[in-house]
């Protein structure tokens, strides 16, 4: 105790507050609200501590606590994937999608990056009183053409109907089963200094496809969504890099919110080249017009690899031989120091740290 | 991207800085201070002080908007938001600013309707959507944000919407920079002045600063390129023993501003007695209300909001940290008890307030950082 304490002692006092202040990150979290805010729904930090503070704390178990896009079972000498989630986006039709290839895709994808084959998914709906037919079929037959798409078929299902006024037109959930065929044990926190960090294309376009399509911003851009099933991309991955050390879909939060993770995950650091970042330029207007960094708008067809150093040419020979890896770019590599932190080298040739948001990324005044 | 890539080369950044250090004084230390929160978001986002040679410091000022809300006024606006048939709208940086009693993101989550637009017109928009409601804009900014909304209450009385009202909050910077030019332990050699403002008000306003206070000012643009330029513009006055006022961003900041913004200003709105800023206390003359003529418009008259003064949480060193007094992690609070995620004080809510801006950023040794990213 005394000698920690000299040591902290003759520490010069920025180097004490910045311990405190890893100290102070580094405590369990708690959460602090009342009540639900939209924040927690970000992705972000908020949406970390409610899930810490709330659903790991009443679930906790060995098969939820690697906190991967999905569960990875053991049944009958096999290994399964099993995933959900729920869409609730708004507009529920936008320029290339709408929700019903999100429901699909989305839960397609979260299996793939689990290293299973999609097989089984579900479907819930939740809709509001007054909700068109018309709108339904249309959100129906996209989920059908999808699936179709993504190979996986639609094997059950739910229908509730609330109220006007108590939902917003219509509610997917989908949850996905997917068989685990390949040896392999994928996972984030295995990376290790010296891997790669690979996109498999332009990132933050569904984000920015979606804020435009709300008709808010007055801003007209040809950008559609990248929603796409990502299973075959990461089927001809696997085959031909075996050091894939762990895969994540940028949906919320986007790539940034990932490299936090991997960082956090492994007690690694992540840094990133901006230059090496693939953003459309029409992309990257609508975000600098918003003030808002594309790093963390969410991508709905494009995945973040993780992949052992050696294997870089291999991963990204097999991803850019895919029409959706086309666009792949390693944008970053791991290394040892500072453990659980995201370094972003700016193509004006700083360096800055690139944190988790606390919510969704506000626009900025001025 | 054009018109924004040609002020982000590392190669003419690369010059730029040689040019700074040239002009550094061996043993002497300077300390500048950017006042607009949009530039130490620029010197954030684009890690521009790693171009800076060690002898340079650079002080955040206190011209980030919402970071210079003082509670009371967050509390009148949820008071506000919180009546009958209002929807309080709001730009977005402001969702989080905390009250005694949260933020608007809280009251929302109570019930209250709160939507962020991105320009006060969009408000004007929402008032004629919804005829029973009435829609209040939260206006806040500089001299930056005043003359859109003193526009949509002129075009609110054009077109006869009678739903809608603002929320008058907006401050100007003049007085806030005096306030800070007249604290007895700063110690600053120049001011970066903050390009926005400016194309409203015009670099005269700055003179007295060079005249009476001796400080150089160079008005700059937002772009990193913009800000290494005024920081050698700075440098080159010192060294020549200059002091004056000076414009890098010529190319949007007329020398006498926009007359026809100030006229707008001017005609819906006049200068407060005095109004009180986070951090800093009441600084007279340094806010703008409603004219009486547009009382109708005016929340304020409206709604007869509490106006209850709420004292800065005592742990809370904002005003330290506006004045340049305190780096932010020299605060008692600064990321153990007040975090982006749990702010107490204003500087730590938006992106560009000094302190989220340093703990997003700037958290760790900068030498730590170079070597993390060396390749």
């Amino acid at each position: 105790m005394t000698s920690q304490h000299q040591r902290y002692q003759e520490l010069s006092r920025e180097e004490q507050v910045l311990q405190r202040i890893e100290k102070a990150r580094a405590r369990k979290a708690k959460l602090k609200e009342e009540r639900i805010t939209l924040s927690h729904g970000s992705g972000g930090k908020a949406t970390q501590t409610l899930i810490e503070a709330v659903f790991l704390e009443a679930f906790a178990n060995p098969l939820l606590a690697p906190l991967e896009d999905g569960a990875v079972l053991a049944a009958h000498g096999g290994r399964l994937a099993f995933t959900t989630d729920s869409y609730v986006v708004s507009p529920l039709f936008f320029p290339g999608g709408d929700i019903g290839d999100l429901a699909v895709n989305g839960t397609v994808n979260d299996l793939a990056v689990s290293g299973a084959r999609p097989l089984w998914l579900s479907a819930g709906f939740i809709l509001e009183e007054g909700f068109p037919v018309a709108d339904l079929e249309r959100i129906v037959g996209s989920m059908a053409a999808a699936a179709e798409r993504a190979g996986v078929q639609i094997v059950t299902g739910d229908t509730k109907v609330v109220q006007r006024g108590k939902a917003d037109g219509c509610y997917v959930n989908t949850a996905g089963v997917g068989v685990i065929e390949r040896p392999l044990e994928l996972g984030i926190a295995t990376a290790r200094p010296g891997d790669a960090v690979i996109v498999s294309g332009p990132i933050g376009e569904h984000g920015i496809t979606v804020m435009l399509a709300r008709g808010e911003l007055d801003i007209e851009s040809e950008v559609t969504s990248d929603t796409a099933p990502l299973n075959e991309l990461v089927e001809r991955l696997l085959d031909a890099a075996p050091g894939v050390r762990g895969l994540r879909d940028a949906t919320r939060g986007g790539v940034a919110t990932i490299c936090n993770e991997v960082a956090r995950a492994a007690g690694v650091a992540v840094v990133v080249e901006e230059e090496a970042v693939p953003v459309r330029p029409d992309v990257r207007g609508a975000c600098e017009l918003l003030g808002i960094d594309p790093l963390y708008v969410a991508c709905e067809g494009r995945l973040v690899a993780v992949v052992d150093g050696d294997q870089v040419d291999a991963a990204m020979g097999a991803l850019r031989s895919h029409p959706l890896g086309e666009g792949a770019a390693v944008i970053g590599r791991v290394r040892d120091d500072p453990p659980g932190l995201v370094l972003l080298k700016t193509s004006f040739g700083g360096t800055r740290i690139v944190d988790l948001l606390v919510g969704d990324p506000l626009p900025r005044i001025c | 991207m054009r018109f924004v890539d040609e002020f982000r080369d590392a190669e003419k950044a690369q010059a730029l800085a040689a040019q700074i250090a040239a002009l550094c004084e061996p043993g002497r230390q300077y300390k500048f201070m950017e006042v607009c929160g949009g530039h130490t978001h620029t010197i954030y986002k684009h890690g521009l002080e790693d171009y800076l040679p060690e002898s340079i410091t650079l002080v955040h000022g206190p011209g980030c908007p919402v970071c210079v809300i003082p509670m009371g006024r967050v509390d009148d606006a949820i008071f506000i938001a919180q009546q009958p048939d209002v929807i309080m709208t709001s730009f977005g940086d402001m969702m989080r600013v905390p009250g005694s009693n949260g933020a608007f993101f809280d009251a929302t989550a109570r019930g209250a309707d709160i939507r962020m637009v991105y320009s006060p017109l969009d408000s004007l928009k929402i008032a004629k959507q919804n005829p029973d409601k009435r829609v209040v804009f939260m206006a806040i900014g500089f001299e930056t944000t005043a003359p859109s909304s003193a526009m949509t209450v002129l075009r609110a009385k054009a077109v006869g919407i009678e739903n809608f009202s603002i929320f008058c909050n907006h401050v100007t910077i003049i007085p806030a920079i005096k306030a800070i030019l007249d604290s007895p332990d700063l110690r600053l050699d120049g001011f970066i002045g903050p390009g926005h403002v400016s194309t409203v008000i015009g670099c005269r306003p700055y003179e007295f600063i060079a005249r009476d206070y001796g400080k150089p000012l160079v008005c700059a643009g937002f772009e990193p390129l913009d800000l290494l330029q005024s920081i050698y513009m700075l440098m080159l006055q010192l060294q020549e023993g200059r002091s004056e006022v000076e414009n890098q961003y010529s190319r949007v900041v007329p020398w006498d501003g926009n007359l026809k913004a100030l006229e707008v200003i001017n005609e819906v709105m006049e200068l407060r007695p005095y109004f009180e800023w986070r951090g800093l206390g009441f600084i007279s003359h340094s806010a703008l209300r409603v004219r009486e003529e547009y009382a109708s418009f005016d929340a304020e008259r409206q709604f007869l909001v509490p106006g209850v003064r709420v004292a800065d949480p005592k742990a809370c060193q904002c005003g330290e940290v506006l004045k340049g007094v305190l780096k932010p992690w020299e605060c008692k609070v600064f990321g153990t008890a007040c975090t982006p995620e749990t702010p107490i004080g204003t500087c730590m809510v938006s992106p560009e307030g000094a302190c989220a801006a340093y703990y997003n950023f700037g958290r760790f040794t900068r030498e730590r950082v170079k070597e993390a990213t060396r390749s």
